[in-house]
């Protein structure tokens, strides 16, 4: 009894989450449509007592349920990632859902429950734990990205995620059944005992080889990102930003915690997949993204080529790669939701518009969208003083640390080549010819979200350290 | 303690340009106050730049006006600071700028707020380059620099802007990019990247300086820019509008040579020494090549883009011969071109704006009309062939007599130089001076206007005084030049011991860390 309410305790905030969204469920079943605006912010503010559970609680540290999850810095640090962005897609999310007369109490209920499974799997400490946050998170998300269900695209998005994201569930699932035959147990630190002491036999590696294929799914890195452009085009916009931000940062957390705590011995048969895996992801985000006439697909290589970013770090495999992919994660968070503050903001005569050329002149038109978005995309090229220059700069330095001077000397290329499509994107909207205006009026929430990331990614140069320190306090409770 | 003068000499301009950001008003009445709040700030910050040089201790090569402050922590501070060699870039920066804002007066039209906010925040970044005591700091800033620069070519440059602008931002970029990887290997390496700690105690090992030593290559030699990675130069000079070409030539260029006296030549002292005649042949290349392409151009500011090619390949020659008179006079002619390459884009500046061609073809015979104009450039062009008299002679003199006592060959090829900077130069001048004034378009054009005339005589005043009285520079950056040359020879020595004693004095560096 004593043991149960310990593991409740471990996981308050999951069961707050929990309890909560299935309350807020029947709330919205029982009072019908019109109680879409208010759940949407009843939602929020349940986020954000969850994130002030976990900073303040002093987050019981340890792990529960028999193994099952963990609770440690790491955790708290990507749960506060994940609850960042959540919380910033729902906020940006009202106005467009109420224009396409989507605004139903299921949207606020759904990226609750997507939330949970991604806090779930940033806790696992199995890999029985792990999958069940994942097809929670999945499941959930699905459905969102099919949630403009009259759209054919829309229906037509959710409809490929769900086939693709059921065969990399798959063949995770494959690839954890064979670590399990091999290695006889689920729990990570089990796992890693057993290939320290025995060595990564054939069936464990090829358990690796599935496992990897199925988180690099969920990350949408190459060679496994296929379904990205597709579904950030279909999707309604803020369900979009929530994809490329929340589950980036929860399946990120995942992929470092289970290879890095499960196969510590197996490092060099593990790091030249994820550095091959790394590499792809940098060059065909960087490559396929200048093609790109559609703002939303834009974004879904930029995620691309941003994860592979964030894989170095991985790569690295020691406690400075965890730090910098923590902090690239973070800063990665932020600019993502200005940038797609402002895609919500591309609207005329109250219909969406998607399409880059759109933005020509916005410098003339919209002199303040224009700047966020031009600081946001900058920042995504890794140009100082913005706050995008420091992600790549911790990530770089975990590979020159770790000896991957090969894996970061290709990185900063891939950055250059990067840097090519976001200056496009700089390039219309300053130096061209003016587009008919879009609509002057944004909400209140929209603009604070503007505002907000704006700051961050200006001065994060200044108050840095603490985050920096943080993140590298999170680091060392996974790798020590 | 101390008053924080570095900051603010740096911040400064960022200041001007959130007021301006802020400035409420439309169209006509915020550029009229945009212009002021513009000329306002650079003219403080010339005030506080100058007061620095007042204040600065010649006869010490230590940094003065220190600051430091934390930053990211784990060895990365917020350092600033400024020694001899330093010191007279910000002066150069900060003097530079009111002719900026002064020569945008009238030329500029559309967005004119966004254009000073551009130029201020430029200066800033600029200013900043020459401050930074800390390597990381230092690559904010200058990479930083690359945004406002973008934008001032792409936005309010001529018809190829945007081809121009993105070859510049992307060329840059790339050297920098390197640049960054090998400031993270010395960081992992002296576990700080406080460059004042590093010039005293880091020693790196002989096979990593090589590797370093090429890093920091790709970047300065793209920023020089050396032969043969200038291409980027002639397009973003041609498409700027004046005032950047003048930011350009006059200040971007001299962040490469900088970066060079700076880190390549003290940190990395045997692979600066082993790769010196590599740097040689460049700046032979440079001098020599570009001159005669010079000779061919047909566009006025691509003509001097190419001279100013040809010039930094004075400069990189000089700091390489690793002597005493070499770095200096390399240091003097960066100066000396700052102001004269400045103020030939100035006076391009002051006929485009009545004429709206660069062509050399479409002038001649100016001098009838505009005798004040043709005398201005008379001396800016003398300055640039490097006449005695002028501060253009003082700095290529030096290199010379520097490389000159290392290599004879080598000096033979850039003499040569000097005559074809007369050859273009002066056929340039009398194409565009000379000859009776024939061209219909040019019988109405009007000699030099109030402004103009206040833009361009203190520059000819400099540029004399420059030629005839060298001292006043001398006397800031002579201390700092032979310490950097004592560093040099003495880190020559001690690598040059293990090779005799079989090895054993890098182990005890290492140990040492």
């Amino acid at each position: 009894m004593n043991a149960l309410s310990s593991d409740l305790l471990t996981l308050l905030p999951e069961l707050v989450l929990a309890v909560s969204a299935m309350a807020l469920l029947m709330f919205g079943a029982f009072r019908g449509e019109r109680s879409a605006s208010l759940t949407t912010w009843v939602a929020v503010v349940l986020l954000v007592v969850v994130a002030y559970l976990l900073i303040a609680t002093g987050a019981p540290k340890g792990t529960a349920f028999h193994g099952a999850f963990i609770v440690d810095g790491f955790t708290r640090f990507a749960e506060i990632l994940v609850l960042l962005g959540s919380v910033l897609a729902l906020v940006m999310s009202s106005r467009y859902l109420e224009d396409l007369r989507l605004a139903r109490f299921e949207y606020p209920v759904l990226i609750l429950l997507a939330t949970l499974g991604m806090l779930l799997m940033v806790s696992a400490a199995s890999f029985i734990a792990l999958y069940m946050g994942l097809e929670l998170q999945s499941l959930a998300l699905y459905v969102l990205a099919a949630f403009h269900r009259d759209s054919q695209r829309s229906t037509e998005a959710g409809l490929k995620y769900f086939v693709l994201g059921a065969l990399s569930s798959g063949m995770m699932l494959y690839g954890i059944s064979l670590i399990y035959g091999f290695t006889g147990s689920i729990g990570f630190t089990a796992v890693a005992q057993v290939v320290r002491a025995s060595g990564a036999g054939i069936g464990v590696i090829f358990g690796i080889v599935f496992l990897i294929s199925g988180l690099a799914f969920k990350v949408s890195a190459v060679p496994f990102h296929m379904w990205t452009p597709d579904v950030y085009e279909g999707a309604p916009t803020p369900v979009t930003a929530l994809f490329s931000m929340a589950p980036k940062a929860a399946a990120m957390a995942l992929f470092l915690r289970a290879i890095l705590t499960s196969f510590p011995s197996a490092t060099p048969q593990w790091q030249q997949i994820v550095w091959a895996v790394s590499v792809l992801s940098m060059f065909l985000g960087a490559f396929a993204a200048i093609g790109q006439t559609n703002i939303k697909r834009f974004m879904a290589y930029s995620s691309i080529a941003n994860m592979g970013y964030v894989l170095i770090g991985l790569a690295a495999g020691s406690a400075q790669g965890v730090q910098g992919a923590l902090i690239y994660l973070l800063i990665y968070i932020v600019t993502n939701a200005g940038a797609f503050g402002v895609i919500l903001a591309m609207r005329r005569s109250g219909v969406m518009v998607e399409e880059i050329a759109d933005l020509s002149g916005l410098a003339r038109t919209r002199p303040g969208l224009a700047l966020v978005f031009a600081m946001m995309m900058l920042s995504l090229a890794g140009i100082p003083p913005l706050a995008g220059f420091f992600a790549k700069f911790y990530v770089f330095l975990a590979a020159i640390d770790a000896h991957q001077y090969v894996l970061a000397v290709l990185g900063v290329l891939a950055s250059v080549i990067g840097a090519y499509y976001y200056l496009r994107i700089v390039k219309i909207m300053y130096f061209d010819e003016p587009a008919p205006a879009f609509d002057e009026q944004l909400t209140v929430s929209l603009n604070t979200v503007l505002v907000g990331s704006s700051l961050f990614t200006f001065f994060f140069i200044v108050g840095a350290a603490p985050l920096v320190a943080l993140a590298g306090a999170a680091a060392k409770t996974l790798v020590p | 303690m101390h008053l924080p003068i570095l900051s603010i000499v740096t911040f400064l301009p960022l200041v001007g340009a959130l007021l301006i950001l802020v400035m409420p008003g439309e169209g006509d009445q915020l550029a009229k106050s945009a212009r002021w709040i513009a000329l306002i700030t650079t003219m403080l910050d010339l005030a506080v730049s100058l007061a620095i040089w007042a204040g600065f201790d010649g006869n010490s090569a230590a940094f003065q006006f220190q600051e430091k402050a934390n930053w990211l922590g784990f060895g990365i501070s917020y350092h600033m600071g400024v020694d001899g060699i330093s010191v007279l870039f910000v002066v150069l920066t900060a003097g530079l700028m009111p002719f900026c804002i002064l020569a945008s007066w009238e030329s500029i039209r559309t967005r004119v707020a966004e254009y000073m906010i551009a130029f201020l925040v430029l200066e800033t970044l600029m200013i900043g380059v020459f401050c930074a005591l800390d390597l990381v700091l230092f690559y904010v800033f200058f990479e930083g620099g690359l945004i406002p620069m973008f934008l001032i070519i792409g936005v309010w440059g001529g018809v190829r802007r945007v081809y121009a602008s993105f070859k510049f931002f992307l060329y840059t970029l790339l050297g920098s990019a390197l640049m960054l990887l090998a400031i993270l290997w010395m960081y992992l390496y002296a576990g700080t990247t406080d460059i004042a700690v590093m010039l005293k105690s880091a020693h790196f090992p002989v096979a990593m300086q090589a590797f370093l030593w090429f890093a920091f290559l790709a970047s300065f030699a793209v920023k020089m820019p050396m032969w043969p990675v200038h291409t980027w130069l002639p397009d973003a000079h041609v498409e700027a509008p004046t005032a950047g070409s003048v930011i350009l030539a006059g200040i971007l260029l001299k962040m490469g040579g900088y970066g060079f006296l700076r880190f390549s030549v003290p940190m990395f002292a045997s692979a600066s020494h082993s790769f010196a005649p590599f740097i040689f042949v460049l700046s032979i290349m440079a001098i020599v090549y570009t001159s005669f392409v010079a000779l061919a151009q047909e566009d006025m500011k691509k003509l001097i883009a190419y001279s100013s090619v040809a010039h930094m390949g004075f400069v990189t020659m000089g700091i390489f011969s690793l002597t005493h008179q070499g770095i200096e006079g390399g240091i003097y002619q960066m100066l000396s071109h700052g102001v004269v390459s400045g103020a030939l884009f100035l006076c391009v500046g002051v006929i485009y704006d009545r004429m709206h061609t660069r062509e050399i073809a479409a002038y001649g015979g100016l001098v009838a009309r505009m005798p004040v104009y043709a005398a201005c450039l008379m001396v800016f062009t003398l300055a640039n062939v490097g006449l005695p008299g002028t501060g253009g002679f003082v700095g290529e003199f030096l290199t010379m007599l520097g490389t000159f006592r290392v290599n004879t060959w080598v000096v033979i090829f850039a003499a040569t130089g000097a005559i074809l900077s007369a050859a273009y130069m002066l056929y340039l001048y009398w194409r565009v001076i000379f000859g009776r004034l024939v061209k219909p378009a040019l019988q109405t054009i009007q000699d030099l206007s109030l402004r103009e005339l206040a833009i361009l005589s203190p520059l000819v005043i400099i540029t004399l005084i420059m030629g005839v009285y060298p001292n006043f520079v001398f006397d800031v950056t002579h201390a700092s030049v032979a310490n950097l040359v004592h560093q040099s020879q003495l880190a020559m020595a001690q690598e040059s011991k293990p090779s005799l004693e079989g090895g054993g004095v890098n182990h005890s560096v290492r140990a040492g860390r």
